[in-house]
């Protein structure tokens, strides 16, 4: 059973694993790179190959626009891509990619890489998806962000003020149109507990006192 | 007295409940098979919204307006002790007034363009009929708050 095992292990391994983007975004009249690259157990043989096909968003066919098998590499002539493809891959480093010039709306679609490294041969193909725009658009949520921070800031702002407001106030940063309070001794003492820094004297003999400025 | 005051925080917290459900829960349109909202197109399957400038105000808006209903209640139960007798309480009802207008900005916003956005066929979905109703609540709750006297 011990050898049963381990060819149903060396089976499993040989699966090959095709890695390319998830999505890609870019703008008209620009070039995209498509990137694609594999992992497999095996060594990069000879007969490595890479293969790309395209479907257009809203379609379901797909058409064939770029092959690289036994050394060569053979890009679309007679399709969409006419005159616009270039292979950028190292086959060698276990690249496939391709470089797109000069998109327009039309490309916005799905493409698919499919690699194969004989004798490794098991594995699903990976697609990534092209999103053309006329211009850039804002991530999602940086304008949400942003309103949020300025309102809240605005709000922290004002408590600060506020604050700062009453601190100097209190410290006689700020001089209020009170120079000296006279009256009744009740008053004096009513000044000079706010702090507003009067010290106030009784005038002998009455019940008034004059407070001044410390 | 106490009665008053467990009706008043019971509409506050009311009010709150109904603006978070309508923020999260995806139902601002709905059409046959399809509901999308602030946040989420689905069909069969979701796509983020669409990251235009308006949605995310609509975004913003509602969110800012569920931050300052909480810190109005916070500031509720603070002021609940800290206020002199026959004190108002100004800044609760101030800020839960401000929420409101939050949810009434955002609402209106996103009336305006929803053309823009939502199909012919659709039709708004309940979590944008909450919004429309948490906007009334929490505007007399904040009304509530301005003349409204502390007592002991």
């Amino acid at each position: 059973s011990l050898t049963i095992n381990a060819h149903v292990m060396a089976q499993q391994c040989q699966a090959i694993v095709i890695y390319t983007g998830w999505e890609r975004h870019a703008l008209v009249g620009s070039d995209i790179r498509l990137s694609c690259s594999f992992f497999s157990w095996r060594w990069t043989s000879e007969e490595v190959t890479f293969s790309w096909t395209y479907r257009p968003d809203g379609s379901r066919d797909s058409i064939s626009i770029f092959h690289y098998t036994g050394g060569e590499a053979y890009l679309d002539n007679k399709g969409p891509f006419k005159d616009r493809l270039e292979f950028v891959g190292n086959p060698g480093r276990r690249d496939g990619s391709i470089l797109i010039k000069n998109l327009d709306f039309n490309d916005n679609g799905t493409f698919t890489c499919d690699a194969k490294n004989p004798p490794d041969i098991v594995g699903r193909p990976s697609s990534v998806r092209l999103l053309v725009f006329e211009k850039v658009p804002i991530q999602a949520g940086v304008i949400t962000g942003a309103i949020i921070g300025v309102v809240l800031g605005l709000l922290v702002l004002v408590v600060v003020i506020y604050y700062l407001m009453r601190f100097l106030v209190a410290r006689r940063v700020f001089s209020l149109n009170v120079r000296s309070v006279s009256g009744p001794a009740a008053l004096c003492r009513w000044a000079f507990r706010q702090g507003l820094e009067l010290r106030p004297e009784p005038i002998p003999g009455t019940d008034t006192c004059v407070a001044k400025l410390a | 007295m106490l009665i008053l005051l467990l009706g008043i925080i019971l509409l506050h917290i009311a009010a709150l409940v109904l603006l978070f459900v309508s923020t999260i829960v995806s139902a601002w349109t709905t059409g046959k098979g399809s509901t999308s909202d602030l946040w989420v197109n689905c069909t069969t399957s979701c796509v983020p919204a669409s990251a235009g400038e308006w949605i995310q105000a609509v975004q913003a808006l509602m969110i800012l307006s569920i931050i300052f209903s909480c810190l109005a209640l916070f500031l509720f139960f603070c002021q609940l002790f800290t206020l002199q007798k026959g004190g108002r309480f100004f800044l609760t009802g101030a800020f839960q007034i401000l929420a409101s207008l939050f949810v009434m900005s955002g609402a209106i916003i996103y009336t305006v363009m929803s053309p823009q956005w939502v199909p012919e066929t659709d039709t708004f979905g309940y979590s944008y009929i909450l919004a429309w109703v948490a906007f009334p609540l929490v505007l007399i709750s904040g009304l509530i708050y301005v003349i409204l006297r502390k007592r002991e």
